[in-house]
């Protein structure tokens, strides 16, 4: 009894670290920042909860533990994915040729190269 | 309204405490409720994490639903996105679409950006008012409504119960 709820644990993590594979697979295989964050976000969510979860099926002491774990992962990874997408957006970083639209554009109010340079000429010089 | 927002917030507190302890014995019971009430009546007699949170059975039985479809979801972006990467020709289509949300509260909009970054190939990345910006690796849809209903409706119809 206890060797088969070993395996089933074992087997949940093995597919928990593909996942995290996959993800970092997507890292390097994507054009540009915004869906390398995409890849990295989703993958490693699932990867992290499932060899969480399988940790906590083969020690079942833990599970209180890994269910609190499992909570923070899935409330911090999206919030701090989201935030360095929206820095990214913000400090202006290019998306890949291939993107097709950016109705985000539009909205920012970002200084034009010639008001900035007019802010700076305007400064004492000493 | 206080009251519950302190009550749900020493739950949530409480609940914690016994699922890092492991074990339910007198003392450890004892030790969480007086820290959680301590701290709750410490830093949360004024905070309104909670207040929007409606209570009722039918909001209850759409919390639990709500975790059934999220879960259900995350797992249909990863297979998503393991198709993209593992596919030689790296078939994406990207740009940041405009959508609209009808959540009014603080916390519903929050859970409901934090759905939509961990499902299929969308990530929140900014919300000026009403309008959310999403960026997708594979566009289907440029139109403001179309993506609205592709992408928001699957969650906002529960949390539209859930929070108002």
């Amino acid at each position: 009894m206890n060797l088969y709820i070993d395996i089933a644990g074992a087997i949940i993590t093995l597919i928990g670290s593909l996942f995290l594979f996959l993800g970092a697979l997507g890292l390097l295989r994507m054009p540009d920042l915004f869906n390398r964050i995409q890849a990295g976000t989703k993958a490693s969510t699932l990867g992290t909860i499932l060899t969480l979860l399988g940790i906590g099926i083969i020690n079942f002491d833990w599970i209180g533990k890994i269910i609190v774990l499992i909570i923070f992962v899935l409330i911090t990874n999206p919030v701090s994915s989201h935030v360095l997408a929206r820095a990214a957006h913000f400090s202006g970083v290019h998306m890949t040729r291939r993107a097709i639209i950016d109705l985000l554009k539009p909205k920012l109010k970002v200084a034009k190269p010639e008001e900035q340079s007019e802010i700076i000429s305007k400064e004492p010089l000493n | 309204m206080k009251l519950k927002n302190i009550s749900i917030t020493f739950l949530v507190i409480l609940v914690t405490w016994l699922l890092l302890n492991g074990n339910l014995k007198l003392p450890v019971i004892g030790i969480g409720v007086i820290v959680s009430l301590t701290v709750t009546l410490m830093f949360c007699t004024k905070c309104d994490l909670f207040s929007d949170l409606k209570l009722n059975p039918k909001s209850i039985f759409y919390m639990i639903a709500y975790i059934f479809v999220f879960i259900w979801e995350l797992i249909k972006a990863n297979f998503d996105v393991a198709k993209i990467v593992l596919s030689p020709s790296l078939p994406i289509n990207p740009g940041i679409l405009e959508v609209n949300t009808k959540l009014k509260s603080k916390m519903g909009r929050l859970i409901l950006a934090n759905s939509i970054t961990l499902t299929p190939g969308t990530l929140t990345v900014d919300i000026i008012d009403d309008k959310m910006y999403i960026h997708q690796v594979a566009i289907t849809d440029i139109d403001t409504k179309k993506a609205t209903n592709s992408i928001v409706r699957t969650f906002e119809k529960y949390l539209e119960v859930i929070y108002g």
